[in-house]
């Protein structure tokens, strides 16, 4: 659909494309979703201009996740999805960063709902976010080695807290044999 | 309530107790002692009060609990069998109810949970996650809360029925009767 020669974008993308100027390295409305590609160094610059564009007014930012495209370089993508409680409107940012220095600015000082969501996404994908306030983990524990939904954690990497124990009539049993893997597993 | 019928078992004829004392007791008493004396084993007796009487600690962390409450509530009503009343302290209960998916963050919890509790206590793992990690092999989930803590039933399904629940109760109940006990 958007690929017609006679398509146009919505209102919101094209108010987004002009005051983003060439800010915006790429955009398309597939399903309805306003997506704008942008460059990492931009960031901040972008979404300042978004929140407080008087026909834009992003207040909220809904989401903020990241995909691992391994195999592929740059190989992270952060995804941001914006929300304006005054238009109704919605915009999805999108960028990579290169797996030798997975790191982006924050937008916590923009957006509180930020700080919880760039917890996770450090947590879970081990991408660190410059000038967050406690960039720390947040869902999985302090001990944990390495960042599981990246695509080359093994799956069923357990990094359990102590050994697994067994008592009474049951411990005949290998605790390391449970799943037929070694202690890692479990 | 009934008595269980191993509380008169050896109701009977008299017999030497072994007790001079006693011995003398039960001649004085004109041939009717046991009708008025049961006597029974320290085990079956103590066994037969703890069974009536489980104080539970509902460790709830998943979908589980919703089936856990539904089963606890008065349509199917686990008063029935003495488990009524969930104590919300590890120090007032002696069966832990571990329903739903434990993670290896909270593994230590529970134990902790588990090493508070005073005994005589008794585990009831619910639900296919607390029994062997159900559906979750990955990073983050305990394959069975038995790796963690011994664990007296277990009860099987994504979620239980509520039925199931109740006959872990009973089963538990039919352990608890048969186990030898320490007069704490």
């Amino acid at each position: 659909m958007s690929e017609q020669a006679e398509h146009h974008p919505s209102a919101t993308l094209s108010r987004v494309l002009a005051v983003l100027g060439d800010k915006a390295v790429g955009f398309h409305d597939r399903l309805g979703d306003d997506t704008v590609a942008i460059r990492p160094e931009h960031l901040v610059e972008v979404a300042r201009t978004l929140k407080d564009d008087p026909h834009l007014l992003f207040d909220f930012l809904m989401d903020q996740t990241a995909v691992d495209w391994i195999e592929e370089e740059p190989r992270f993508e952060l995804v941001y999805h914006l929300f304006s409680s005054k238009y109704f409107h919605r915009l999805r940012l999108k960028f990579r960063v290169p797996e030798s220095d997975p790191s982006c600015d924050s937008l916590t000082p923009l957006w509180g709902s930020a700080d919880w969501m760039e917890r996770e996404i450090w947590d879970l994908y081990g991408i660190r976010f410059r000038g967050h306030p406690h960039l720390q983990r947040i869902l999985l524990y302090d001990e944990f080695e390495g960042h599981p939904l990246r695509k080359d954690y093994p799956k069923d990497a357990a990094q359990p807290l102590f050994e697994p124990r067994y008592w009474g009539s049951r411990e005949h049993e290998d605790p390391r044999k449970a799943r037929g893997g070694d202690l890692k597993t479990l | 309530m009934a008595l269980d019928p191993r509380l008169l078992r050896l109701r009977g004829g008299p017999a030497p107790t072994g007790d001079p004392a006693l011995d003398a007791a039960i001649g004085e008493s004109g041939g009717d002692f046991h009708d008025k004396v049961y006597t029974t084993r320290l085990d079956a007796v103590l066994g037969w009060s703890r069974k009536f009487s489980l104080f539970q600690y509902p460790f709830v962390t998943a979908c589980c609990g919703m089936e856990y409450m539904a089963a606890s509530a008065n349509h199917y009503d686990t008063d029935r069998f003495g488990a009524a009343l969930p104590r919300f302290s590890p120090r007032q209960s002696d069966m832990l109810m571990v329903v739903g998916t434990i993670t290896h963050k909270q593994a230590p919890v529970l134990k902790r949970v588990y090493d508070q509790m005073c005994e005589p206590k008794w585990v009831v793992a619910v639900g296919a996650c607390a029994v062997s990690g159900g559906f979750y092999q990955n990073y983050t989930s305990v394959p069975g809360c038995d790796k963690i803590i011994p664990v007296d039933v277990y009860v099987p399904g994504c979620p239980p029925r509520p039925e199931t629940i109740l006959d872990a109760i009973v089963k538990l109940q039919e352990k608890i009767q048969n186990q030898k006990h320490e007069f704490i």
